[in-house]
């Protein structure tokens, strides 16, 4: 793991350089803006039961479909087709090093692109005056939720960058897989041909696999280690598959 | 670093296909320490496949691969300390600095900071490239990107350097350049080079290996090459008498001196011959003296010697004609045919 931080400041190096970060932040910080005030809109025109943190991160989906391409649909596709990834792989570094790396970089910004959004809350309290919109519990609890599931979700986008030389492909793979991820179980769990007597433990698994099910645990404060599990071990699934990826290619280039 | 033992790179027996596909048919040779080789080759003979099996980029199908004594295949980590690498095309991210790039490239290849530090000074002079060490990788010219690569590939002071064709579309006076750069780390590092600019390989290579589907067709020195697919000197002649006795005269001076062509007379009667014969010392002066006295006026007399350029001719097409390349051809017509000199 020597070269983990050599690669890792090396990519995030690459990512404050790249024009493209910065585009991509200030979008994803107008979008989440509008959504934030459009949020309040509603609040203010009608009293609502939840706190308006538990509501915003209902639709964590709308950034994560667009941002998680954009953050890693570079990472190998770019320099399989740059041809640098060779020139990285004979040097002394594993493979595992340097996918961890680039995963890493690519997590943290997502991180930090989502704790720019605390700002918002701050603003709301500043402004209104009142310490209850500021209501801390569902704010930890759906940024813990970020975390978490930004893992599985960086993690597959890395996956689908390995696989292919072209951005684009890579792009378009990381959002149907997130999308087959957040709105297929989601679709599913509504399918009434899961409600038959026999299908019950898949009906139960297909619930538990619900993702915004997931968002309204963490906000109402329930951290269900099955849930973080889940997460987790996709990740490293994903990222194991990843290497694989990545040397599956080296045979067949 | 760890001793260098005496060879420092060991290929014996190495296949690799892809598929149906032979790239690399049973391969076998070893560089000493501070040699030069050229890899010669037509497009896709495999060189650039036996020089990612060399990297340990790419794992051979099957035979061995040893770099300092070291197996590529069960020790990559080990070998790839020894080895730099500069592929094909020498790609480089666009977006870094001349320095910035060799600082990652050589904290990747576990060089000190301290170190590091004194050594891209260095490389940069070797290289040519202290004005431009604070220059956007995408925006060097295609000469100072080859030299990047060359710096990048000589950072480490490996024991192994290995690069895939690298005078590959540079200007004559860059060549120039690479060329001294490579001749100047002869004795302290192996070096192979690849390439299909043969004049290139002629100058800096100690040793060439000429491969053609995957196989060694030929090897040694530019000179020894020369002589093991020729076996013999050609001499050019413009002479001027009565030519249907030439023959025997030329058979007095040495009896296995014949003539080739023999052109048309010209305004001056002159014909120009080219001549040919196995014998190896330099006829110049028997001929020379020979033949004015048998009433021939020499116009012009030189020895031409087959460039590589020839060798790698003859040497690929002899192995197209799918002749065992190791095994030498017996007598003289069982040669290639003979390129025209």
């Amino acid at each position: 793991m020597r070269h983990y931080f050599t690669i890792l400041s090396h990519e995030i190096r690459a990512l404050l350089y790249n024009p493209s970060t910065y585009v991509a932040a200030v979008l994803f910080l107008v979008v989440m803006g509008f959504m934030f005030s459009g949020l309040l809109d509603d609040y203010s025109k009608a009293p609502h039961e939840t706190a308006p943190a538990a509501v915003f991160f209902q639709v964590f989906w709308i950034p994560v479909f667009f941002m998680v391409p954009l953050l890693t649909m570079k990472s190998f596709a770019e320099e399989r087709r740059l041809g640098t990834l060779e020139t990285l792989l004979t040097t002394p570094v594993t493979t595992a090093e340097v996918v961890l790396g680039k995963f890493s970089a690519a997590y943290l910004f997502y991180l930090l692109l989502w704790g720019s959004t605390i700002g918002f809350h701050y603003v709301l309290r500043f402004y209104a005056r009142d310490i209850r919109y500021l209501d801390s519990g569902p704010l930890i609890g759906g940024y813990l939720f970020i975390a978490v599931s930004g893992l599985l979700f960086i993690a597959l986008g890395i996956l689908a960058s390995t696989l292919t030389r072209s951005q684009a492909v890579a792009g378009i793979l990381t959002f149907t897989l997130l999308l087959g991820l957040i709105g297929g179980f989601s679709y599913m769990s509504e399918l009434s041909i899961l409600n038959a007597e026999g299908l019950a433990p898949l009906k139960s698994a297909v619930n538990t696999l619900r993702i915004p099910g997931h968002v309204e645990d963490f906000t109402n404060g329930i951290v269900d280690t099955r849930q973080v599990f889940f997460y987790v071990t996709g990740c490293i699934l994903a990222l194991l598959f990843s290497i694989l990826g990545v040397e599956a290619k080296m045979l067949n280039s | 670093m760890a001793e260098i033992p005496d060879i420092t790179i060991e290929v014996t027996n190495l296949v690799k296909s892809y598929g149906p596909l032979t790239a690399v048919n049973n391969l076998s040779f070893t560089v000493k320490r501070g040699e030069i080789v050229g890899l010669l080759g037509p497009n896709g003979a495999g060189k650039s496949t036996t020089m990612r099996i060399l990297t340990g980029y790419l794992p051979a199908t099957s035979g061995s691969v040893h770099i300092c004594g070291q197996p590529v295949a069960s020790h990559p980590e080990a070998t790839k300390r020894h080895v730099g690498y500069m592929p094909e095309n020498n790609p480089l991210p666009d977006d870094m600095r001349v320095s910035e790039y060799l600082w990652f490239r050589g904290r990747l290849k576990e060089m000190s900071r301290a170190k590091l530090r004194s050594r891209i000074d260095e490389v940069l002079e070797l290289c040519d490239l202290k004005r431009n060490r604070h220059r956007i990788l995408g925006r060097l010219s295609k000469g100072n990107k080859q030299r990047v690569g060359i710096a990048e590939a000589i950072l480490a002071e490996p024991a192994v350097i290995i690069m895939d064709e690298p005078t590959i579309g540079l200007d004559p006076h860059q060549i120039i350049i690479v060329r001294n750069l490579i001749a100047s780390l002869r004795g302290r590092m192996s070096v192979i080079i690849s390439s299909h600019i043969l004049p290139e390989i002629e100058e800096t290579c100690d040793r060439v290996l000429i491969i053609n589907g995957g196989r060694i067709v030929a090897q040694g020195s530019p000179a020894e090459l020369r002589h093991e697919i020729f076996g013999h000197t050609t001499y050019h002649l413009e002479v001027s008498g009565d030519t249907a006795a030439l023959a025997p005269q030329l058979a007095a001076v040495e009896p296995t001196l014949r003539i080739v062509t023999l052109g048309d007379a010209d305004a001056a009667s002159f014909r120009a011959a080219t001549l040919m014969t196995e014998h190896e010392g330099d006829l110049g002066e028997k001929l020379l003296s020979a033949l004015p006295a048998a009433g021939f006026r020499v116009r012009a007399l030189g020895r031409t010697q087959p460039s590589l350029e020839d060798v790698f001719l003859a040497a690929t097409r002899r192995s197209w004609d799918a002749r065992l390349p190791d095994k030498k051809a017996a007598n003289s017509d069982s040669r290639a045919p003979l390129p025209k000199v």
